[in-house]
Formats: structure tokens, C-alpha cells, sequence
């Protein structure tokens, strides 16, 4: 009979890492609903805002500014390289795409490597990995806790944005047809490049909350990246609500599977759900894409 | 429309058939063997690491060109392919002491085709989802068929040495005058050649054109009577048996292997080749291999740039040449030959 207190435990820890699957999986369908490309660039673009945030650390910024710095640095980056590498080749195939965000992936990762190095650095970040509460049984840290509230305020900034916001209507009305959207009126090229920054700004946050956990260096966002991925494609890829709905049951169905099964394979694991999930629906949770062929 | 004339008029059905075509034709194929023959011979040592880490890269790409190029699916797990073919030859080369017959090892001219037939094992595996999933979702499915195998590699350890490596056992071809190196480079450059024969054969083969009417439509194909399942399973298969066959000429060449080496990076790496010399064209994945296979090797002073080189390469020959460097060389020709026009 397993221990209630251990599942328990397992599952905070399961919604922390699940969290930043669920900002991972926003950024990635914030950008295929809008214009189904693939953006294979999203973690390193994180990594590299990261990098950002640590340097003017480094130089005595405080972390609240440092991390709006990056973040905004992520953003507008993000709408440029809309602007200037995916806008010119929105006639290319699904396959054209997929090869321009994969280039600019291993150009990013490049950079950063090239700029800061490939040593682990450690990240200062203002809350503590070690100073931990005890809720009835379970063990939480404070940093699992502040990311997990970090996680909840920016879903929950990102849902006003695109439910409330005049820019989040034409988002949602470009992602839905772009030509009927272009046709009443709504600068599509405008709009696009503003969702990409939206998606750039939400990696980059990602990465900041990944960095103190893991050590910060230029891989570092691989594995949350593909599990983002991994989440995003459980969820729907065409859902936001599935794209948080999918991050949180990744982090949560892994972190069992790591507490029950076996440490080693947990990230085989995430890729298992992939293949299932696609093998058995393919659409996702909550996603309403319209399969061609059954 | 000067540009798209055809320059190579074909008047009578065998000229269509053959597969060299005009004295040009054939003069550089002899050329080409003679290079070919001659160089092993003669070239210093790094080069001859190059020739044989060139020939694998050429194996992999045309395999994927096969898949991606001209079936139309993408594969973003192809060094997965890579790795079992690698470990398949690495395992059964060492020898497996539990199993009666394989105690001892096997010699390199069992284990390869036997690492390409595992690996195409798996490429049909792989291509099940595919028979569903069109676009997107077929590349995540392969690209997390390749994190996977990767894990999975890298934590069992009884199968793969783990992060410590497997060790190659040297592969010769038994000829006592040569150096092993320049044997093994005999042998890479010979199964690479022979690999692409086939390929460019089978290509224009109706297997090719099924492949073919796929990429384009699988509907239309459907209605044309291209056996859809078949045919798609057979592309992954195939593409996979190469990138296995090419696995286990890498596996001879570094003689040490370890699942760091089979990354997503490397499957983005022959992904990268493929488009740089210009996707569905056989020559054009043996040109793209061999340029960013050498690419590298003079980027030595700036190792930590090679990603860089490679993501730039690939978004310029995106914006510029989609047709990529053959493709290019195509309308060079094509503007030759009909020269003052």
C-alpha cells in the first residue's frame, strides 16, 4: 500500500516541474495556433534571455529588473526574428519552416555557447531551494512554491491578454483565419510579430524559473523544452488550455513515474506519452485540430 | 523562361533509361571511380578520417533525402537510426557471451548489413505512427522517438557501456599491404558508393515514384493505386537501413562510441546536409554531406562556431536557394549550355 504522504509529495513536486512544462508548452501553441509553425528555436531563445538576466545581474541590477529586462530583450527578439526570417518565408513548406526555426535554434545555442561559455554557472535567484515549509506531511521548497505562483500569475496574465485585451481578439481571430482577419481589417503582420513576442517573453520567463534548479548553461533548456513540447502535444497543440492542462499532467504523470517506476527513464517516459498520445489521439486533450485522414 | 529550358533533350526511350548519360556523363563517372580508387591510396592520414567521416555523413543524408526529400516525411530522429545501427555492430563486433553462437564476435561484413536490417527493424516500428500522422506531428513523433532512444542508450548500461562507451573492434578488409586506416577508407568510400548506386537506381525506380506521388499527395496516390501503408513503411525502413549502415561505418571510424555522440544535434546536423545541398536529389545529399562534413574540419580554430555555421547555413540556403547548392548548380549548367541565348 503505498504511503499517502510520498504520493502526495510526488505530486507538489510533480506541479512545480509541471508548471514550467505548462510555460514551455504556452510559448510553443501561442505560435502554432498563430501560424502553425514549429518553433524549434523557443528553448534556446530561453537559455539565451537567461544568459541576459545573469549578466546585468552581474552587474548589480536587482533580479525583478534584470528578469523584465530579459524578458522584454526575449520579446522584442522574438518579434524581429518574425519579422525578418519568418515573414519572408511564410510561402515555404511546412518542411521550409521546420528547417529556418531549427537553423536559428542551433544559431542561438551557438551564440550563447560562443558568448558565455559552456560552464555551468549558477544562477542567483531570490528565493531558496533549501529553506523548505512543511504543509501537514508533505515537504515543499520555497522555490518550488514561488514557481509555482510565478507560474499561475503569468497563465493567468496570458489569459487576460488573449481573452480581454483588444491585440488578444485579433490574435485569436488571426490564429482562427487569417484571411477573413486580414480582409475586416486586422494587421495580421503586426499582430503575428506581437504573439511571437508574447511567446519569446513567456520562454524567457520559463527559463529564468528553470535556471535556479538546474544550473545555468546553454543546454539548459533542452529537456524542459522537449517536455514542453511533450505537454503541448498531450494538451492539443492547438489549445491553450491544453497547453497548461498538458505541461501540468506531464509534470505530474512523470514525477509518479519516477517515484513508482524508475528514476532512470523518466524523460523516456515523457517521450512514451508522446508517441501514445499521438498513436491514440492525436489531437491532443483538449485540441480540436481537424485530422485530414482518420 | 529561359531558365527552366530543358537542356537535356531525350529523343528515344533508352537515352531516358540509362543512368549515365553522354560522353560528359561518362567521363566524369570514370573520373569520379578513379578519385575514388586513387585516394586512399595516396592521401595523409586526416584526410583519410575525413574521407571516412564524409562517407557516413554521405550514407545518412541520401537515406533521409530518400525519407524526407522524396516520401515527403520528416524525421527529426534519424541519429537515432544512427545509434542502433552504431551499438548493433558495436554489441555483435564484441560478441555477446549469454548467446552460444555469438560468444566470439562477429566479423564487420555480418555485423553491417545486420546493423542496417535492425535499424530498418525500427524505421518500420517508426513508421506505424507515420501511416496516421501527417506534418507537425510526425516530426515530434520522431523527434521523440530520438530523445528516447538516446535515454535509453545512455541508461543501460549492460547493453551500451553507458556514458563510458562501447570500444569498435578494428574492421579490415585483409589485405596485408595496407595501413587498416586506409583499408577502412577503401571500405567506407566502396559501401558508399555502392549505397548510393542503389539509391539513385531505386529513386527512379516506380518504388521511387510511389515515393514521390506520396510527398505530393498521398490522396492522389492513394487513387492511383501507390499501396500507402506499404510504401510508407518502406520509406522509413529503407532510410533507416542506411542511417544504420552508415551508424556502424561511424562507429569503425571513431573504433568508440557512447550515446553522447547521438544527439538530437546530429539528427538536426543530417537534416541540415540534406537541405544545404538541396532536398530530394540524391546528388544533391552527397553534396551537402560532403561540404558540411568539410566545413568543419577547416573550422577547427572555431570549434564552438560550428553551430552557428550550420543554423546560418541552413536559414540563408533557405532564403536564397531553396534548391539548395545542387539545385544551383543545375541552373549553372542549364545557362552554359544554352550560353550566348
Amino acid at each position: 500500500m503505498p504511503d499517502v504522504n510520498q504520493a502526495a509529495q510526488l505530486l507538489v513536486g510533480g506541479l512545480a516541474a509541471g508548471t514550467l512544462y505548462a510555460l514551455v508548452a504556452l510559448g510553443i501553441v501561442l505560435l502554432y495556433r498563430a501560424s502553425r509553425v514549429l518553433n524549434f528555436a523557443h528553448g534556446d531563445l530561453a537559455t539565451a534571455a537567461t544568459f541576459v538576466a545573469f549578466t546585468l545581474m552581474a552587474g548589480g541590477w536587482g533580479f525583478p529588473l534584470a528578469s523584465a529586462a530579459a524578458l522584454a530583450a526575449a520579446g522584442m527578439f522574438a518579434a524581429g526574428v518574425y519579422l525578418v526570417v519568418l515573414r519572408p518565408a511564410r510561402e515555404a513548406t511546412l518542411l521550409g519552416r521546420i528547417v529556418v526555426t531549427l537553423g536559428l535554434a542551433l544559431v542561438l545555442n551557438g551564440l550563447t555557447t560562443a558568448v558565455w561559455g559552456a560552464e555551468t554557472k549558477v544562477f542567483p535567484f531570490p528565493l531558496s531551494d533549501t529553506r523548505v515549509y512543511r504543509l501537514g506531511g508533505v515537504v515543499v521548497s520555497q522555490l518550488s512554491l514561488g514557481l509555482m505562483g510565478a507560474g499561475l500569475v503569468l497563465v493567468a496574465a496570458l489569459y487576460l491578454v488573449v481573452q480581454h485585451t483588444r491585440a488578444g481578439l485579433a490574435m485569436r481571430a488571426v490564429a482562427q483565419h487569417m484571411e477573413a482577419a486580414q480582409a475586416l481589417g486586422i494587421p495580421a503582420r503586426r499582430i503575428l510579430a506581437f504573439t511571437w513576442g508574447l511567446a519569446g517573453a513567456l520562454g524567457a520567463a520559463a527559463g529564468i524559473l528553470t535556471a535556479p534548479a538546474t544550473l545555468l548553461d546553454p543546454a539548459m533548456m533542452l529537456d524542459p523544452f522537449l517536455k514542453g513540447f511533450a505537454g503541448a502535444v498531450l494538451g492539443g497543440m492547438d489549445s491553450l488550455p491544453g497547453a497548461v492542462l498538458g505541461g501540468l499532467c506531464l509534470g505530474v504523470l512523470e514525477a509518479l513515474f519516477a517515484g513508482y517506476v524508475s528514476v532512470k527513464f523518466k524523460t523516456t517516459f515523457a517521450f512514451l506519452v508522446i508517441v501514445l498520445t499521438l498513436m491514440l489521439r492525436p489531437e491532443g486533450l483538449l485540441g480540436r485540430e481537424v485530422r485530414r485522414r482518420a | 523562361m529561359r531558365k527552366r529550358m530543358r537542356t537535356d533533350l531525350r529523343l528515344r526511350y533508352d537515352e531516358d533509361l540509362a543512368l549515365v548519360r553522354g560522353t560528359a556523363g561518362w567521363l566524369a563517372v570514370l573520373g569520379l571511380a578513379a578519385a575514388l580508387l586513387l585516394f586512399p591510396l595516396y592521401a595523409p592520414g586526416y584526410l583519410l578520417f575525413t574521407a571516412v567521416l564524409a562517407a557516413t555523413h554521405v550514407i545518412v543524408a541520401v537515406g533521409l533525402t530518400l525519407l524526407t526529400g522524396y516520401t515527403g516525411q520528416i524525421s527529426l530522429g534519424h541519429a537515432a537510426f544512427v545509434a542502433i545501427g552504431a551499438y548493433t555492430t558495436g554489441v555483435l563486433g564484441r560478441g555477446v557471451p549469454a548467446l552460444p553462437g555469438l560468444a566470439g564476435g562477429l566479423p564487420w561484413w555480418v555485423t553491417w548489413p545486420l546493423a542496417g536490417l535492425v535499424a530498418a527493424g525500427f524505421g518500420a516500428l517508426v513508421g506505424l505512427p507515420a501511416l496516421r500522422l501527417t506534418g507537425p506531428y510526425l516530426t515530434i513523433a520522431t523527434l521523440g522517438f530520438g530523445i528516447a532512444v538516446n535515454q535509453v542508450l545512455t541508461n543501460w548500461e549492460a547493453l551500451s557501456g553507458g556514458r563510458m562507451g562501447l570500444p569498435i573492434p578494428r574492421a579490415t578488409l585483409g589485405l596485408g599491404g595496407l595501413s587498416p586506416d586506409r583499408q577502412l577508407a577503401y571500405l567506407a568510400l566502396g559501401t558508399a558508393a555502392l549505397l548510393v548506386w542503389v539509391a539513385v537506381n531505386l529513386a527512379r525506380s516506380h518504388v521511387g515514384r510511389a515515393f514521390v506521388a506520396i510527398r505530393d499527395s498521398d490522396i492522389a496516390a492513394e487513387v492511383m493505386g501507390v499501396h500507402l501503408t506499404r510504401y510508407k513503411t518502406l520509406a522509413f525502413a529503407l532510410s533507416a537501413f542506411y542511417a544504420g549502415v552508415g551508424g556502424a561505418l561511424f562507429a569503425q571510424a571513431l573504433r568508440h562510441i557512447e550515446p553522447q555522440m547521438f544527439t538530437l544535434f546530429e539528427s538536426i546536423y543530417y537534416f541540415a546536409m540534406v537541405v544545404v545541398g538541396g532536398l530530394a536529389t540524391i546528388p544533391g545529399a552527397v553534396i551537402g554531406a560532403v561540404v558540411l562534413t568539410l566545413v568543419p574540419q577547416w573550422l577547427t580554430a572555431a570549434r564552438e562556431w560550428q553551430p552557428v555555421v550550420y543554423g546560418a547555413a541552413i536559414i540563408l540556403m533557405m532564403a536564397v536557394e531553396p534548391q539548395g547548392l545542387y539545385g544551383r548548380w543545375l541552373r549553372i549548367r542549364a545557362y552554359l549550355k544554352t550560353w550566348p541565348l
